[in-house]
């Protein structure tokens, strides 16, 4: 099917209404938008995670007296060398998989990332990671602008959001991610069968062709109603989706298991969303024992990513994907009474990809509780950022989407030591 | 004042003016409902959801009834042990109550004081974290009263004394750790969302009065008397004086009347004093009000438009002049020029539950249960005693991710072909079968949606002449009005209130 891009605007609805969601067609779409192109996943440890607990100084005699029952003992970490300023560094002993990853030279730890006056708000500090900017967290996500960034038509299968709402980051001012956490049950059923269903279908998908004048909110709901209709056959296609290894049986695992599937049949995917909770360890933050809490972090979170990572290398995928990880802030050095930690500041982000450069960036804090400790902030209670979270997002938009930087965080970030990609 | 505020209130309602107050005051209207409203003035129906202690509360003795919604149980029904039947009673609660104001504010509280079961059930267990968040004394053998049944007895009460209980709340201490906040090592998390979320607000407070906050409340634990073996064993609210931190406590606020800002040092005995100092000044901040009132707006006023600077300043100085009772301060918003301001009509994102509810209520529930509408609200987005975070649910476009979508669509599917049976016996009962335009009339009028978009009725009318010529045959009914309820209630139009 040849049309130009002004016939595909007025007859895009007219497409859609013949087929239904005319999958042909929308798949030259995505690969004019270029469905192998490179593609960004976007991982959020909901909560605030402890760096100090993933990535650790256990040369450090302050870890220990700061944290007398939540240390990590120097003999259980797994070791990977020494950062920039010969701080031994370990990452947490349940990230083997992680460290199989590091050691093959694509994992890049950046440590010390934050903002100045980082917020130690779980609300706030989200919407300042996602929108990249401390002083106008209200506004659009920094992939969601992006997206925005990119020529229109933009297909409306670009983004694939694997949670129930839209995260912050992916907000956008005229391109909707769906939403999509189970591919299998992400249908459009019918009280009726046969040519009732087929006829009511229709319908649906004619109505939802409408674009409602002057009434923004409600054209909001029906541009959500019609993306959601047109992607349906695309999404039923990753749900056949059969891995090259077995992904973990957690919400984790399965999300990053649709990743792959999207990205493997080939739908024209190019930025996925996926979470992992539960990282705001306020008590028994436990990082030891088999059971713990932090453990447990660990362990969904190692094996989400390894079983990810070993499927795209199977598929010959990982050259063409970067995971980012990001998280609202970082925890109090000091281990509170419930043993836990409190709400911090600077926290580490990691890149991972078939591509990435990998290594350690940035130096580690010195944690020692010296008010004039200039790695640390708040009278020595928390790690100060050394590298500005958005330098990672600017090396990220520059060098691996391809997009100006400057334009998208509003500011030059680019920082020259930072070339993980 | 009041007087000045009524004169701008419609006079004579109309069904549509009610409909309005039932969405916002409520979950929409069951036909009972319109028929008993609609013979009152507006002033009269704001009255009478107000002041809801004159009907009685018996909508619980109806679950298992016939004539009503549906509840499914696997074994007995414990909604004071089993969080699945705790979440159908409080849907068939908004479903079939009386008093639907009081569900409506227990739903604003819930999101307000956002309280999430997992980590209760992880902490104390499945059937213990059911219970700390919706037994009802009178069916638990340790008269526990979960945090729910507090809030929804107290859903018009005072806010200073809503917040105290929040801070005594077995649930809210597990949730944000107040169990464990000791002398010794001070525990932040409620100190920070109390301020943050609960009362003044982002920007009102310091990081330093989060580490004094905390300090408040060290000693403000859980203990666990009464006697063991009969179940009557439970968690409760106790104050440990010996785990409480007792030096002076200074603020960026004004802590007491006369301005002054440091809560003195007192004795580790007297110490609990602090904490209720603490709420008090939360209560009193002029921020509050402002605050409160600016969620009051999203809630029941509008989301398309920003808060009125002169509905803040009103709310808030009723909050102010009635001592923090939430009553009259409710009362204020349900008659407020802007509430029936025209623009205001439709202005809502429909949550979940309220979408549920309502279809429920329009399209039918006999031959339903409620049970059936759990799965399909966490696809959309909201499971109740689920709440993502502290800060409530994410609202308003939010809730309109294509996935969450589709599982709005899929429920209306759902409960059409479950309802299709009543559809086409009332569609023949109305004498509007005979032909498809009279049956689109119909259910219009019957499922209320803000206005739909232009071409849209039309269509609907092919729709129904779409698969061959109009019998009106009992199968074709069946057929077509279960179709044409599932495309209106998953209408873009229906998702609004």
């Amino acid at each position: 099917m040849q049309l130009t891009r002004r016939q595909f605007v007025k007859g895009g609805v007219a497409a859609f209404t013949v087929t239904f969601a005319a999958p042909e067609f929308l798949s030259d779409l995505a690969r004019a938008q270029g469905a192998h192109a490179r593609n960004l996943v976007v991982l959020y440890l909901s909560g605030g995670n402890d760096a100090l607990s993933m990535l650790i100084p256990y040369n450090d005699p302050s870890y220990y007296s700061r944290r007398p029952t939540i240390a990590v003992p120097a003999g259980q970490v797994l070791q990977i060398g020494s950062d920039s300023s010969h701080v031994s560094l370990g990452l947490h002993p349940r990230l083997t998989g992680l460290k199989q990853i590091f050691d093959q030279g694509r994992l890049a730890l950046v440590q010390r990332t934050g903002y100045d006056n980082q917020s130690r708000s779980h609300f706030l500090g989200t919407d300042i990671w996602s929108t990249a900017d401390p002083n106008n967290s209200q506004g659009l996500g920094w992939v969601g602008r992006y997206l925005d960034s990119l020529p229109s038509p933009v297909d409306p299968l670009i983004g694939w959001n694997t949670t129930s709402s839209l995260p912050h980051v992916l907000q956008a001012a005229h391109t909707g991610v769906p939403a999509i956490g189970n591919p299998s049950a992400y249908s459009f059923n019918s009280p009726n069968s046969g040519t009732e269903a087929t006829a009511e279908r229709a319908s649906a998908l004619r109505i939802s062709s409408h674009v409602p004048v002057d009434r923004p909110e409600l054209a909001f709901v029906y541009g959500t109603s019609r993306d959601a209709l047109a992607t349906l056959d695309r999404v039923a296609d990753v749900a056949q989706y059969a891995p090259s290894t077995a992904y973990p049986n957690t919400a984790f695992g399965l999300a990053l298991r649709a990743v792959a599937g999207a990205m493997a049949k080939g739908i024209g995917t190019k930025i996925f969303f996926v979470t992992t909770g539960g990282f705001d360890t306020h008590s028994a933050q436990n990082p030891n024992g088999t059971t713990g809490a932090y453990y447990g972090l660990m362990a969904t979170l190692n094996d989400g990513l390894l079983a990810f990572y070993a499927d795209l290398k199977n598929q010959g995928l990982l050259e063409d994907t970067l995971v980012v990880s990001f998280s609202e802030f970082g925890r109090r050095i000091t281990e509170n009474g419930s043993r836990g930690t409190d709400h911090g500041a600077a926290s580490v982000m990691f890149v991972m990809g078939g591509r990435v450069s990998g290594g350690l960036y940035g130096t580690a804090p010195n944690l020692n509780a010296d008010p004039n400790n200039p790695t640390l902030e708040n009278s020595a209670g928390d790690v100060r950022f050394e590298t500005d979270f958005r330098s990672v997002y600017a090396q990220i938009i520059d060098n691996w989407l391809g997009a100006n930087s400057a334009a998208i965080l509003g500011g030059n970030f680019r920082k020259a030591p930072l070339t993980f990609i | 004042m009041a007087d000045e505020v009524a004169t701008q209130m419609p006079h004579g309602a109309t069904d549509r003016q009610i409909e309005h107050l039932l969405r916002r005051a409520g979950f929409g209207a069951r036909p009972d409902e319109l028929a008993y409203y609609a013979q009152m003035s507006i002033s009269q129906a704001v009255d009478t959801l107000v002041n809801y202690t004159d009907v009685v509360d018996d909508v619980d003795s109806l679950i298992g009834q016939a004539g009503y919604v549906g509840t499914t149980t696997r074994g007995v029904f414990s909604p004071q042990s089993n969080i699945s039947d705790s979440r159908q009673r409080w849907l068939f609660r908004m479903v079939h109550t009386d008093r639907p104001l009081q569900e409506k504010m227990t739903l604003f509280w819930h999101n307000h004081f956002a309280t999430g079961y997992s980590k209760i059930a992880g902490s104390l267990g499945a059937s213990e974290g059911a219970r700390y968040l919706a037994a009802k004394p009178s069916e638990d053998p340790g008269q526990v009263r979960g945090q729910i049944e507090m809030l929804r007895a107290s859903a018009l009460g005072n806010f200073r004394d809503i917040l105290l209980s929040i801070a005594k709340d077995t649930a809210m201490l597990v949730w944000l750790d107040g169990r464990t906040n000791t002398k010794l090592k001070p525990q932040e998390n409620f100190a920070r969302e109390v301020m943050e979320l609960f009362t003044i607000g982002v920007g009102h407070y310091t990081e330093p009065d989060v580490y004094a906050g905390a300090r408040v409340f060290t000693g403000w634990n859980l203990g666990r008397p009464g006697t063991a073996l009969d179940g009557s064993l439970r968690y409760q609210f106790a104050y440990d004086a010996g785990q409480h931190e007792t030096t002076a406590k200074t603020f960026s606020f004004a802590i007491y009347p006369d301005g002054n800002r440091t809560i003195p040092s007192r004795s580790a005995a007297d110490g609990m004093q602090d904490g209720i100092d603490l709420i008090t000044a939360l209560a009193a901040h002029p921020n509050t009000g402002r605050y409160l009132a600016g969620k009051l707006w999203r809630f029941f006023v509008s989301e398309f438009r920003d808060p009125d600077p002169a509905f803040v300043d009103r709310i808030a100085s009723v909050y102010q002049q009635n001592q923090y009772e939430m009553r009259p301060v409710i009362h204020e918003v349900l008659r407020s020029p802007q509430f029936w301001d025209p623009s205001s009509s439709w202005a809502r994102y429909a949550w979940p539950v309220e979408f549920v509810v309502r279809a429920l209520k329009e399209v039918g529930w006999n031959g339903f249960s409620v049970d059936s509408a759990l799965a399909p609200l966490t696809n959309m987005g909201q499971t109740l005693f689920e709440p993502p975070n502290v800060a409530g649910w994410e609202t308003g476009q939010s809730w309109f991710a294509t996935g969450a979508m589709l599982a709005r669509m899929n429920f209306a599917s759902t409960l059409t072909a479950n309802q299709k049976f009543n559809l086409a016996r009332a569609v023949k009962n109305a004498g509007v079968s005979s032909n498809p335009d009279s049956m689109l009339s119909y259910f219009l009028d019957r499922i209320a949606t803000a206005p739909l978009d232009s071409g849209v009725p039309a269509e609907l009318a092919s729709y129904l002449r779409a698969t061959g010529p109009w019998s009106g045959a009992d199968a074709q009914l069946q057929n077509k009005s279960a179709g044409l309820v599932h495309l209106l209630a998953g209408s873009p139009e229906y998702q609004f209130c």
